[in-house]
């Protein structure tokens, strides 16, 4: 009997942790000084597979700890505690342009997680390793309710924090790529505010009479969760990536229905005909299309479509109206919007103004448009449908994998951080009574 | 609470944790300086409702920390993380005698966790907040196989990854039935473990009780069980050390005449077991034992004289040169239920009797504090145990 292949030990903790909880990785009782490989597999939902892994040297007393060693190469290097999450790749010979993202969130992401001898960087599947651990990764906490939303001619999903309520309630608006996305509001959920997540371009309104849906279909949303039994009417706020950013600086500045606590507008631009909502400025994107550039290799670069920035106010939200606290994250490598660009036409807005004081503004050096929640796999390049025509394409969102990835888990605790600040703080401002977070 | 102020913060981490694992929790966005209860409530498999709970005060930062402030008072007082698990028990108006055991480990203890304004009158306002936490004695990955044929009849719990894994044959008591809990917590810490009915067996071949049966079994183990290595270990409790130590073709008749009745009219068998110390025909010659055995004792057992047994075999293993092997826990006010971190105590419990059919309430013993602690404890010592016998023996560690 092989007394190497018995001893060695892997243990992940927490076993069972929410995707934005780190985790330690801990490998003992290897033989001292040993070149050890840690391998991360993930099937998708879709059948895709993922790995990550990353190479080691135990130390005097055979152990190795992911979040404290350096990692000498692999997937990730250096000292990464989470690197076998975020630099998850799809294996050798997947279809290109794949991305990450979870339909059924009442399940687990389950990786397997597994350490080899020595330091291999192909042929995992016929190699027996050593030990080998599962770990799942819930977007729901215990105790948070999912419950689908038709009335009111919505289509949307709302998810509950566990416990009697009532909650601060949010609003979940994603990008051009439509569908009814749930992931982020049920981490949110699991973060004590009620959050649902919208539909706005592929809901059953626009499936059955081809119409784009106008401001009152977002203004029913707001409604719709004022008035819930289980949410504080009075905060309320609003998170959008994409064109979900477009969406809610008009709304939070022309709406007489939705009086928000605060906004959050990740990798979006405030550029937009003020002249008519949601389809014109679809058409209006349609207009520039001349401003598509291709890379070499044919991926589809959107972020000139709305550059210049307009200097003509009838072409952006005049943000210098706003009245409550909004966050803007974005990432410099943005190749799908001029989002960059134009949180620094915002900021300028804001400061003649006078109401800069309302601003947080978080950019992002080497990140690109897909600003996740943290330890997803970063897609600098995935495959998209254009909702206009209907076509698959290869689209460039930018950034570079490790800082990309730092971004993500730097912007998600911020954002989790002013949204907690802002839905649970007391009436006044600037309440110091929150513990650091 | 009016509609502008701040609901209060509740969290429990971890949300999802192993039954042996501790969770941190924290409430914040308190009026600052007030009292507060903290509860937990567990609805069980057999339909009662479990409690603990703990009197705080918030700090100025309107924050209770139960791992860092103290509890003035509740089913348990001063500074307990874990108090609102180990100091479970049946809400008032319950059914007498119960005792909280998962029968299903394929799914989590649920424990709700709420704040209440007020102290000694919290129960009379709503909670605040409240989370739900799972607590699990089942790892992800965690195979369960169900053993089950005419000559053996168990549940056997395979930790994931390539093996091989040491294995643990795990024997309850004198109650009967499978209870797997164990097993699967084992598993959870790397351990092939089968937990093995030996009473209420059914339509089993072999004869209840008689040592047969676990030959039977060690030989399953090891012939079987491809992810098993020549590593073997034996971990019983109650009856289950008698049987290790048992004699072939001996059964386990007591001296029932020595059971007395406490004030409560529940029942203390520990005299039985004396009475029996004093037998040397029902005694296993521990002389001939060779491997390293832990004994894991309450010092106010009351159903069988644990500490007793435990001299009587060091005795026995010391004269025959072999007092090396054994190792011994002796907890002071610890009772006869010594349980994986942070089981409620359990101080006297229905029972049936096996050869009469008869149900009676026996008395177990043991102080509650001192008794959780000893379970926390005694754990952790077996776990090292187990790891320092079973996981690379032939290198000297801690």
């Amino acid at each position: 009997m092989d007394e190497k292949h018995s001893c060695v030990t892997l243990s992940v903790q927490p076993s069972r942790g929410l995707v934005d909880e780190k985790f330690v990785i801990l490998v003992q009782n290897s033989f001292p000084s040993s070149l050890l490989t840690i391998y991360a597999h993930h099937q998708c939902e879709d059948g895709n597979s993922w790995h990550a892994f990353a190479h080691y040297t135990s130390d005097a007393a055979g152990a190795v700890n992911v979040s404290e060693d350096c990692s000498m190469g692999g997937t990730y290097s250096g000292v990464e505690a989470m690197g076998l999450l975020w630099s998850l790749k799809p294996v050798p010979g997947s279809k290109p342009g794949l991305r990450m993202r979870k339909k059924n969130v009442q399940a687990p992401m389950v990786v397997t997680i597994s350490v080899y001898s020595s330091h291999l960087t192909e042929g995992f599947g016929d190699q027996v390793p050593l030990a080998g651990v599962e770990v799942e990764r819930w977007y729901m906490a215990p105790g948070v309710r999912r419950i689908p939303v038709t009335e009111d001619g919505l289509t949307a999903t709302l998810f509950l924090p566990s416990g009697p309520g009532p909650f601060p309630g949010l609003l979940d608006l994603w990008g051009g790529g439509g569908q009814l996305v749930e992931y982020r509001a049920a981490l949110l959920a699991s973060h004590g505010i009620a959050s649902m997540a919208l539909d706005y371009l592929t809901c059953k309104y626009t499936m059955e009479t081809g119409k784009i849906v106008e401001q009152d279909y977002f203004e029913m949303a707001y409604k719709f969760l004022q008035k819930h039994p289980k949410v504080l009417g009075s905060r309320i706020a609003m998170l959008g990536l994409s064109l979900g950013t477009s969406v809610i600086l008009k709304m939070a500045v022309h709406s007489q229905i939705m009086k928000l606590r605060c906004a959050v507008c990740v990798s979006g631009s405030h550029v937009q005909p003020m002249d008519g909502f949601l389809k014109e400025m679809l058409d209006y994107f349609s207009k520039n299309c001349g401003n598509t550039r291709f890379t070499k290799d044919n991926e589809v670069v959107w972020r000139d479509l709305l550059l210049p920035i307009p200097i003509d106010l009838s072409l952006k939200v005049d943000v210098g109206k706003l009245q409550c606290p909004l966050m803007l994250i974005v990432g410099e490598d943005d190749q799908n919007w001029c989002a960059y660009e134009s949180a620094m036409d915002m900021k300028g807005m804001m400061e003649r103004a006078g109401n800069s004081h309302l601003l947080t503004l978080l950019s992002y050096p080497n990140a690109g448009h897909l600003m996740e929640p943290p330890y997803m796999p970063h897609a600098r390049v995935s495959l998209f449908r254009d909702m206009q025509s209907r076509q698959k394409m290869m689209v460039l969102w930018g950034g570079q994998t490790l800082e990309h990835s730092r971004a993500q888990e730097d912007a998600w605790r911020k954002l989790l951080v002013f949204l907690r600040k802002n839905l649970y703080s007391g009436v006044k401002s600037g309440s110091s009574s929150l513990s650091n977070l | 609470m009016s509609l502008s102020s701040p609901p209060p913060i509740l969290s429990v981490r971890p949300s999802r944790a192993l039954v042996d694992e501790a969770f941190e929790v924290l409430v914040e966005n308190l009026a600052p300086v007030s009292p507060f209860t903290l509860r937990s409530l567990h609805h069980s498999e057999d339909g009662d409702d479990w409690e603990a709970y703990g009197h705080y005060f918030s700090d100025h930062s309107g924050r209770v920390s139960v791992s860092e402030d103290l509890s003035f008072g509740g089913t348990y007082s001063g500074m307990e993380p874990m108090g609102l698990i180990w100091s479970m028990r049946p809400v008032p108006g319950s059914r007498t005698g119960l005792r909280l055991r998962k029968k299903d480990v394929t799914t989590p203890m649920l424990i709700t966790v709420s704040l209440y304004n007020g102290h000694e009158d919290f129960r009379g306002n709503s909670p605040l907040v409240s989370m739900v936490t799972e607590r699990w004695y089942m790892g992800p990955g965690i195979q369960r196989i169900e053993i089950s044929d005419e000559e053996l009849r168990g549940g056997l719990f395979v930790p994931p990854g390539p093996g091989p894994f040491p294995g643990i044959l795990d024997l309850w008591g004198g109650g009967g039935g499978l209870l797997e809990y164990r097993s699967a917590l084992l598993a959870s810490r790397g351990y092939v473990c089968l937990a093995l009915e030996y009473f209420k067996t059914g339509q089993m071949k072999s004869t209840d009780m008689s040592f047969e049966y676990f030959e039977v079994c060690g030989r399953f183990m090891t012939l079987n069980l491809s992810f098993f290595t020549f590593k073997f270990f034996l971990c019983g409790s109650v009856l289950g050390p008698n049987i290790i130590s048992k004699p072939p073709g001996k059964t386990l008749s007591g001296e029932f005449n020595k059971i007395r009745v406490d004030e409560n009219n529940h029942q203390i068998w520990r005299d039985v077991g004396l009475a029996l110390l004093k037998e040397p025909s029902m005694k296993v010659d521990v002389a001939k034992i060779n491997c390293p055995l832990m004994l894991v004792n309450g010092c106010d057992d009351q159903n069988w004289c644990s500490v007793e047994t435990a001299d009587d075999i060091s005795k026995t293993m010391d004269a025959a040169g072999k007092g090396h092997l054994l190792t011994r826990l002796d907890y002071p006010d610890t009772g006869h239920l010594i349980e994986p971190p942070f089981s409620p105590h359990c101080v006297a419990g229905n029972f049936m009797v096996y050869s009469s059919n008869e149900k009676v309430i026996q008395r177990y013993g043991g102080k509650t504090k001192p008794h959780s602690d000893a379970q926390d404890d005694s754990w952790r010592k077996i776990l090292s145990f187990l790891r320092r016998h079973l996981y690379c023996s032939h290198r000297a560690r801690m």
